[in-house]
């Protein structure tokens, strides 16, 4: 049985590859950057040793331009080039893909009502090819199958963070039911805070990153809570990558622990986030039953703002999806709602979701 | 507040972050030849073309005149306003041989040395610029 054995988070810095493909990882401004991935590089060389990465990135009008926009895209291909992004394709290895686990997990996810975009054939540009370099290091051939999940958050709206971290739930429901034996993690990549547009560009909010980081670790779900205006006000208009992580944070089940962590300010004109996780609890979360779903979800929602925690396992699993709709009015907006007095515009404060 | 289903109301949440364009589909709309413009330079062949006579390749898309003259003048902050994204605006900067730090300063009204020092020293704080309204 294919088994999801950790989880990654990490921005995908176009600079970090150029640093990388051009020798200058040791000079002063790149070095800090690239020596938080040294416990990582040998992590991934001599312990975790993944067969499979379910790569989660969005591409950045390299192989997708306007003609078409899946929200969630998952590529079943034999393998992918790097893209050229303008200066020429990165000198880096083909990337193998994993069609037989790749094509399962789409079956999967639509089944489980997902409605998944399958791509058979493009380029994968530096969201996808810079972890792996980070992860990695200089390498004749990855170590690993990747399966890239492509994520739109670049046309408005993408998807919710909740949506993100359902997702990411029923990812790990698909590859437990791989028979294969496989080694499998999953990545987030993008953000962390940074804004690459406008007179506000150039915005880095490390305490809101942190907080980020910390809320990825244990058993919180507040991160799953968090909407896009809160993104865009705190960490600004490209820091939206982070609903990416939670895709990642979703597969992990319900409690994660950490294995490394690593912040930087700035690269280039991003805060670098990274952390390494595995899943502590390895009872995946339960399949939305069909036959249950017509009579727990009003129960669930008439419950009122309450309903965030069923207390029981049947309860619970009413959970996925609908019942959320009321999970996730709860406690980040029942705060600004019972706050009017103190409370902003919405999102305003970085302090309204616990940590 | 319930979580947020209706567009109008999402979308008007977006209006009051300082010194951003959010991509809004009214914004991908208004700028879809703008940025299928740009997404051709991602071909050698066009940008050659492109370099040699820009009015004309400009005069290929059925962008708005505005939107052309955006181009022409390397205005990225009007080229947001007109529906550009800043992933394929970067087509254009990428032709010119400018790094996002160069051209992301340019939408700052900051000199690229002075943006630099910016970041160098920890970004742009959140403090003050998070909201128009809280500001005012």
């Amino acid at each position: 049985m294919a088994r999801i054995t950790a989880g990654i988070g990490c921005s995908h810095i176009p600079v970090l590859g150029f640093a990388h493909d051009h020798a200058r990882t040791a000079e002063p401004i790149f070095k800090p950057a690239f020596d938080g991935f040294d416990w990582t590089r040998r992590w991934m060389r001599e312990e975790a040793k993944p067969d499979v990465v379910i790569l989660v990135y969005n591409d950045h009008a390299s192989a997708f331009d306007m003609k078409i926009i899946p929200t969630f895209a998952i590529g079943c291909g034999e393998r992918y080039k790097p893209a050229d992004e303008g200066f020429g394709p990165r000198a880096v290895p083909d990337v193998e893909g994993h069609p037989d686990l790749a094509w399962h997990i789409a079956q999967s996810l639509i089944l489980d009502e997902f409605d998944m975009t399958i791509i058979n054939e493009m380029d994968v540009d530096h969201g996808l090819t810079v972890p792996l370099t980070m992860m990695y290091g200089d390498v004749d051939r990855w170590p690993c199958k990747v399966i890239p999940l492509a994520v739109n958050v670049v046309t408005y709206p993408p998807p919710s963070g909740n949506r993100c971290w359902a997702l990411g739930e029923a990812v790990a429901r698909a590859v437990a039911s791989f028979p294969e034996d496989l080694n499998v993690q999953v990545w987030g990549t993008g953000g962390m805070s940074h804004q690459l547009q406008g007179p506000r560009a150039g915005l880095i909010n490390a305490p809101w990153d942190n907080r980020f980081l910390d809320g990825l670790i244990g058993e919180s779900d507040d991160l799953r809570r968090i909407p896009h205006v809160e993104y865009l006000r705190e960490t600004g208009s490209e820091g939206i990558e982070m609903v990416m992580w939670l895709i990642m944070r979703g597969a992990l089940g319900r409690r994660t622990g950490v294995l490394h962590r690593h912040y930087h300010v700035p690269v280039s004109n991003t805060a670098l986030g990274h952390i390494v996780l595995e899943p502590l609890d390895t009872q995946a979360v339960p399949l939305y039953p069909l036959a249950a779903s017509s009579m727990s979800i009003p129960d669930a929602c008439a419950a009122g703002p309450d309903c965030a925690e069923p207390p029981d396992q049947s309860a619970s699993i009413a959970r996925v999806p609908d019942a959320l709709d009321c999970q996730t009015a709860s406690a980040f907006s029942r705060a600004q709602a019972m706050s009017p007095a103190r409370s902003g515009p919405a999102g305003m404060s970085s302090s309204r979701w616990p940590r | 507040m319930p979580r947020i289903t209706d567009v109008t109301a999402y979308l008007a949440q977006f209006d009051d972050i300082p010194g951003t364009r959010v991509f809004t589909a009214a914004r991908a709309r208004s700028g879809y030849h703008l940025n299928q413009f740009a997404m051709s330079l991602m071909k050698p062949a066009n940008r050659e073309r492109f370099k040699a006579d820009e009015r004309a390749y400009l005069d290929e898309w059925p962008m708005t005149e505005a939107q052309k003259q955006g181009v022409l003048d390397r205005d990225y902050n009007r080229l947001l306003d007109l529906g550009g994204n800043v992933y394929f605006l970067a087509k254009v900067f990428s032709t010119d041989g400018l790094s996002f730090v160069q051209a992301v300063s340019t939408m700052t009204g900051m000199s690229v040395e002075d943006y630099q020092a910016m970041m160098l020293a920890g970004g742009r704080s959140p403090e003050g610029a998070r909201s128009i309204r809280e500001n005012t």
